[in-house]
């Protein structure tokens, strides 16, 4: 297993873990575009562009697109981020570099009117899926009210109208800003010769043109939001909570390992208070970083007659974990499941490449899973403990949607303070809780 | 790759089958119980599900909290499903781990608490499980499906009902266990790092004092009407059709499933070709085939906003009545290309080849090494799969649709 990494003279960054011993190889293309890159009448362009990306280039037509995939039997997809857009192949070790020359294609589409007018069908038809489906928007309303106006808070489908009202003008240009040389990451990963990748590289995507990309960066405040939505025609009650976490380097390890303890699907305290107690349907916290900041999202789902409730009680719980932090068992269980898990998926060479290309677009850095698994052992119940006193997770913005019309803002959700800042509960011994 | 695989049978009736994945750090242990939802009794729909839930609540030396603790030390990543065979556990760890994973899923199986205080709390989790399935479109229509084409009991949904759920008692789950939870029919699969006989002895005294019993046989009774409409207050219609095709067992298997692959298994697969690519009709559109022992289908699902639903089915069946007329050469070129690679993907995963061989075993009563199925995919031949096609045009079609609207099944199609 060695990394390599290398640059084309046009800034495209190609970075790889190779390993001569694996049963497959992967590459992928990642962009570093997303919805909170796009103007607001323009909602929806990144992911819409994603899927006209396979309705073929100059020189390849859509139903060529497919087949050529197909027949070298690749694993391939794409999808559309806040902050980036991969396109991605898992392949048998000889062919790669077709797999390569196909990709390094996608991003060059040829936007043609007739294929825009169809794609445009199958994205509005993507929507309405999204809305018939739990939790019915309520994720994307959460975003929007919590991230106020930050970037951040664009839903990435966009809406029946800003889609309506795109035009391949408007996506042609749109593309021309983003997807220029220096914004991208071709990554690959298991059985890949890398002298043969940047040669290959080179190849297709040489004459591709330099650009000045810029993205707005900036730390949102995350708003103190509580919204309830009324959908009578729903059975469950779907909550969903978001509150800013850490975004600094240093505390990742640290915020993964806090979600896990208190809200992974096994054993976490989520699932002792609400999952194994019959409680709820469903009940987990995880924890997300962007560029400039991070988040800690709920979701739950139950029984509308036991929402209010359970709200009471998950903030309950929320502003207990502020107050007196987790517990070193707790601790050693979340390192162990993390890091098994982690070496588990690491078997798969496709698995890696979203690990080495994400690490790569967005910190221009390489991590092996040896130094992932010191990184996680590494961490103490004292960093958690204080990540929860800095990002307290009894604040933040609640959406609900279901056949309730109300629920009442539990006691222990914190409101923020009138200058603004968060409120954080005081504890009398921050750090020394058994 | 692939070649080496063990199997050793115990007196009482249990199998152990295991491949050994030297390449990997992981492995993967998987058991599969005679203890499906087909066994649920007819007045208590769910009881499989409920009995399963309720093993994992404590077990051997170890009650509720601390078995899942230990499990979560020891860093093992569980799948527990009830199929309408079948209770099934799966645990994946470094390897390891595997005697200390064996020795509580052992436990599990074998020595589960069954506690009164639990009960409540299952009922009250499965019944929320039930209710969410209302607000989820594609399950609705899936679980229709299978209910409709499938002979009961084995398109019983295995999640159960309400009515069940509602009424099982613990002593319900109590005889439930001491009659289905024995090693006569079951089947322990393992795949990854391993020693083979040091796991022989490790399974024959974690089960080999096990005592057996026979799996009661099954009554099943044909279907009713073969189109349902539930309505659904949606945007989008889904819509599923299902269609008759030989089990995995039969001789016929790999033909018939390669034109299912032709069908609807890949981006340029005929229905997504044609029904998004060419009409842009709708986002998701793809056909499969699912087998139980003795009956299989193919399973072909699209969801569309309800203008152009009746346009949407009118196509799908079309798409597949024209499947019967045969395959083409490049359609097949394709096809071996992405089953291929499929079975590469297989050596990477000790939790997909464990599942792969238990499958094989339960269907087969042995396994295909991955060099032999690679045989056999080189073999297929479109005068193979058009001679299949031709014999066995797809038709008799079960039909479900959840959304605002019901469709209009044309004539003949049922």
């Amino acid at each position: 297993m060695a990394f390599y990494r290398h640059q084309l003279a046009n800034g495209l960054q190609i970075v790889a873990e190779c390993h001569p011993e694996a049963y497959t190889a992967a590459i992928g293309f990642f962009v570093r575009v997303g919805s909170r890159d796009e103007p607001p009448q323009w909602a929806g362009v990144s992911h819409f562009l994603e899927h006209m990306a396979f309705k073929g280039s100059e020189g390849r037509t859509a139903d060529e697109v497919n087949r050529s995939f197909d027949e070298i039997g690749a694993h391939y997809n794409a999808f559309t981020g806040q902050e980036s857009t991969v396109f991605y192949a898992a392949i048998v070790p000889e062919y790669w570099p077709q797999a390569l020359e196909l990709l390094a294609d996608l991003l060059q589409p040829a936007f043609r009117e007739e294929d825009f007018e169809l794609e445009r069908k199958v994205i509005l038809e993507e929507i309405s899926m999204h809305e018939d489906e739990p939790p019915f928007g309520a994720d994307d309303k959460c975003r929007e009210v919590f991230f106020g106006s930050h970037p951040l808070g664009h839903s990435v489908l966009g809406s029946l109208t800003t889609i309506g009202a795109l035009t391949p003008g408007d996506m042609r240009e749109y593309w021309r800003k983003f997807y220029s040389a220096d914004n991208i990451t071709l990554a690959g990963a298991g059985r890949i010769d890398f002298d043969q990748l940047v040669a290959e590289a080179d190849k297709w995507c040489g004459k591709w043109p330099s650009g000045q990309v810029s993205r707005q960066v900036s730390s949102p405040d995350g708003a103190s939001g509580w919204v309830v939505l009324s959908k009578p025609t729903a059975t469950q009650e779907y909550l969903v909570h978001m509150t800013k976490g850490p975004m600094e380097d240093d505390d990742f390890f640290a915020a993964s390992l806090l979600a896990s303890i208190v809200g992974d699907s096994e054993g976490s305290r989520l699932f002792w208070e609400f999952v194994e107690s019959g409680e709820a349907e469903n009940a987990n916290l995880r924890y997300l970083d962007y560029e400039d900041t991070g988040i800690f999202i709920t979701h739950m789902i139950c029984d509308p007659g036991r929402a209010q409730r359970n709200l009471d009680r998950l903030f309950e719980l929320y502003q207990q974990l502020v107050r007196e932090g987790i517990t070193e068992d707790e601790l050693l269980q979340a390192k162990s499941k993390v890091s098994s898990g982690i070496v588990l998926a690491s078997e798969r060479p496709r698995n890696r490449l979203f690990a080495v290309g994400g690490e790569w677009l967005y910190h221009k850095r390489y991590r092996s899973v040896r130094e992932v698994l010191d990184k996680i052992a590494a961490v103490t119940r004292d960093q958690i403990c204080d990540i929860l006193q800095r990002f307290p997770l009894n604040t933040g913005t609640l959406v609900a949607i279901g056949p309730l019309n109300e629920l009442s803002r539990p006691e222990a959700m914190a409101a923020k303070t009138e200058d603004g800042r968060q409120f954080v509960p005081r504890s009398e011994n921050r750090h020394s809780v058994p | 790759m692939g070649e080496t695989i063990f199997c050793h049978e115990f007196p009482n009736g249990l199998v152990l089958i295991a491949e050994p994945m030297s390449w990997l750090e992981s492995v993967t242990c998987a058991i599969r119980i005679p203890a499906g939802s087909i066994y649920d009794r007819e007045d208590l729909p769910g009881l499989a599900a409920f009995s399963q839930e309720l093993t994992l609540r404590g077990a051997g030396g170890r009650d509720s909290r601390k078995l899942i603790e230990d499990l979560n030390k020891l860093g093992i990543h569980r799948v527990e499903d009830v199929s309408s065979a079948h209770a099934k556990y799966a645990a994946s760890m470094v390897a390891s781990k595997l005697p200390a994973a064996l020795a509580i899923l052992a436990d599990i199986v074998r020595r589960p608490h069954l506690l009164e205080k639990e009960v409540e709390p299952i009922r009250r989790g499965l019944l929320q499980d039930l209710q969410g399935v209302e607000d989820e479109p594609l399950e609705k229509l899936g679980r229709e499906l299978r209910r409709r084409y499938y002979p009961s009991p084995w398109g019983r949904p295995s999640d159960g009902e309400e009515s069940g759920i509602e009424r099982i008692q613990l002593k319900d789950v109590q005889e439930f266990h001491g009659r289905h939870y024995q090693p006569n029919k079951t089947i322990i699969s393992i795949a990854g790092r391993f020693d083979w006989s040091f796991v022989v002895d490790l399974v024959g005294e974690l089960f080999g004092d096990w005592p057996a019993g026979e799996p009661p046989p099954v009554k099943t009774v044909n279907h009713q009407s073969k189109y349902g409409h539930i309505p659904f207050a949606s945007q989008q219609v889904q819509i599923g059709i299902a269609y008759p095709c030989v089990p995995y067992r039969h001789p016929d298997y790999f033909v018939a499933s390669a034109a299912v692959g032709v069908l609807g298994g890949g981006t340029s697969a005929r229905l997504f070709m044609e029904v998004r690519e060419r009409r842009g009709l709708c986002y998701s559109v793809y056909a499969t085939y699912h087998t139980l022992r003795d009956w299989a289908g193919v399973f072909c699902f699209a969801g569309t906003t309800a203008e152009r639903a009746q346009e949407t089915l009118d196509v799908l069946l079309s798409e597949i009545r024209r499947l019967g007329e045969g395959i083409r050469p490049d359609e097949l070129q394709r096809l071996k290309a992405r089953i291929k690679s499929g079975l590469v993907m297989l050596q990477e995963s000790s939790a997909a080849r464990a599942m792969f061989i238990a499958r094989d075993w339960y269907h087969l009563g042995r396994v295909r090494s991955v060099s032999e199925l690679s045989r056999m995919v080189d073999e297929l031949s479109c005068e193979g799969i058009n001679d299949y096609l031709k014999r066995n045009p797809p038709g008799n079609f079960t039909i479900v649709t959840v959304g605002p609207r019901e469709l209009e099944v044309p004539d003949g199609v049922l």
